[in-house]
């Protein structure tokens, strides 16, 4: 049987018959923060078959984001029409007086900017996944600054790197072989061998398989470890018998440690949530920084966050962009007031303020506190997804959305800040993200009287 | 056993995160986000068994749920990991200490065998 091949990017059209076979090249995979932009898609009938070079948590991605036979919208979980749900949205939100707009980190730029608007117009809170992941390393960046770089330049001049309560191998599976360990670059033109790596972690993972050297410190002791490493970058003198005791490590193992930090010629530090989801949290990224912003009086040293979701980067920035702040920033006064612990997200429902709810890819039904998920269950709310989820299940109004970089085009940023252009599969009968959204926004403007 | 205190860390894995985007009502993640790993050393000491379900409690909830042994030397004694999920959930508090971040690793825990 012959088989009809279309070649997306260059159009080039082989005779054929009985399926549709199409070729996408540089397909971007939005599954987490590296945003690996190399991966060749082969679509079959609206199905993704193949998806070279991606890794394992990306050919799930791409594999099982068909076509969800799922009604595009469902009002209290019966199928509608959409553009009830976006009337329906549309009054929730206009009718609360404390809205919550939350999640964005896997949608594109293009639909996180309609909601920060929609926020913006029902005076609400808007905040990100980033508040759960690296809302606090957001705090310390503010207090402390950072010492940062694109994953290109670690890539070509990275010869020391410290893994710090992360866990890539698992979470960012490509880390290592596009952007951390394994490339040949400018000024490590033999890759791995002329790196040096190291993993601080409070137990063995798959991460600590690729470490030369690896510290597996005492649990909830991030803070007193980099603390150690601050005084020895400084020559402070220290009590061995102590430093041991806190860390679980002894003082000659740091030392050594510093003595690598200070002979590298370009050292970087990569953190996980390790540190910010543990007692301490920003406190813990805060010394993390500081060390990064220390080890600069010896050698140039950087230090990066490794962000999970695939636009949660450009969530950060959107948010930025449009309020001045990066998560839980507020807007009931008509102008954005930012405060962690207030506004963010599980803190306004745990406390039972919010009275309604835009929640957009992602799932708080599944990954918040209890106290939060119990009161988010009894507000009106509007959930986004392309895949049924606990929270799409107990939603208001929830609508099947097309997903973002597989049948829809946009802009993403990887962890390092760099955006990246999502080039699409095929195409989705439901609507995406900015379409949802971009409604829900004519509609609120209309029921506020709002003509701009 | 009950009185003795262990620290938690849900984190990442590879099977959690394939499984977010099979679904997450789905087995594979359904599998991974409800086990219990105990280091090796723990298992023998307190003469679990793979599939044996505890009972977990913290300060701000409890769940139970069954163990597996790590490889030797994987995690020290006193330690237990789990993969994020609904479970791991309802044993953080909501007190985000002025993050916006619930403590969401290294809670401290009390293990309970209830089915051997």
């Amino acid at each position: 049987m012959a088989t009809d091949i279309i070649d997306a990017t260059t159009g080039a059209n082989q005779e054929g018959a009985s399926q549709e076979i199409k070729i996408i090249e540089d397909a971007t995979c939005t599954f987490c923060g590296c945003v690996c932009d190399d991966i060749t898609l082969k679509v079959e009938d609206n199905h993704i078959t193949e998806a070279k070079r991606a890794c394992v948590l990306g050919k799930a991605w791409f594999l099982n984001h068909a076509i969800d036979d799922r009604p595009s919208c469902l009002i209290e979980g019966q199928p509608a029409a959409l553009e009830e749900g976006y009337d329906r949205a549309a009054r929730i939100l206009c009718e609360a007086r404390y809205p919550l707009l939350y999640g964005l980190s896997d949608s594109p730029c293009e639909a996180q900017r309609i909601a920060v608007s929609i926020g913006d117009w029902v005076g609400a809170n808007i905040d990100s996944t980033s508040s759960v992941c690296h809302g606090p390393s957001g705090m310390a960046f503010q207090s402390v600054g950072e010492v940062t770089a694109t994953l290109g330049e670690v890539a070509n001049r990275g010869d020391l790197i410290i893994f710090w309560g992360a866990n890539p191998a698992e979470s960012h599976p490509r880390h290592f072989t596009r952007y951390s360990l394994m490339p040949k670059g400018l000024f490590v033109p033999n890759g791995r061998k002329d790196r040096t790596c190291v993993v601080v972690d409070v137990r063995k993972t798959k991460t600590t398989k690729t470490a030369d050297l690896f510290l597996q410190i005492k649990p909830r002791k991030d803070f007193e470890a980099l603390w150690t490493l601050r005084a020895l970058a400084q020559n402070v003198e220290l009590d061995p018998d102590r430093v041991e005791e806190e860390t679980g490590i002894p003082l000659a193992t740091w030392q050594t440690l510093m003595d690598k930090m200070k002979a590298a010629r370009y050292g970087v530090i990569f953190f996980g949530m390790g540190l910010t989801m543990t007692r301490g949290k920003h406190c813990n990224t805060e010394a993390l920084l500081g060390l990064t912003r220390d080890m600069n009086a010896h050698t140039r040293f950087i230090a990066k966050p490794n962000r999970g979701h695939g636009n949660v980067t450009g969530a950060d920035n959107v948010i930025s962009w449009r309020t001045g702040y990066p998560f839980g920033v507020n807007h009931a006064r008509g102008y954005p007031r930012f405060n962690p612990g207030e506004y963010t997200a599980t803190d306004t429902l745990a406390r039972r303020e919010a009275d309604a709810g835009l929640i957009i890819a992602s799932d708080p039904m599944a990954n918040f506190t209890q106290a939060a998920r119990e009161h988010l269950a009894t507000i009106p709310y509007i959930a986004l997804d392309p895949k049924e989820t606990p929270t799409t299940r107990q939603a208001t109004v929830a609508f099947t959305v097309a997903t973002y970089g597989i049948n829809t085009p946009g802009t993403v940023y990887r962890m390092d800040d760099v955006p990246i252009p999502l080039r699409p599969a095929f195409d989705s009968p439901h609507p995406s993200d900015e379409q949802v959204l971009r409604e829900i926004e004519n509609r609120v403007k209309k029921i506020l009287n709002i003509r701009a | 056993m009950a009185d003795e205190i262990f620290i938690l860390i849900p984190g990442r894995t590879s099977k959690q995160g394939c499984g977010i985007s099979e679904g997450k009502f789905l087995e594979n993640y359904q599998r991974e986000t409800s086990r219990l790993q105990v280091a090796s050393e723990d298992m023998e000491r307190l003469g679990l068994s793979e599939g044996d379900k505890v009972k977990v409690t913290g300060e701000h909830g409890q769940i139970e749920i069954e163990v597996f042994g790590a490889r030797p030397g994987d995690l020290p004694p006193g330690l237990l990991f789990m993969a994020y999920g609904d479970l791991s959930c309802q044993l953080m508090g909501s007190d985000t200490h002025g993050t916006g971040m619930p403590t969401s690793k290294g809670l401290d825990v009390r293990l309970e065998i209830t089915h051997p």
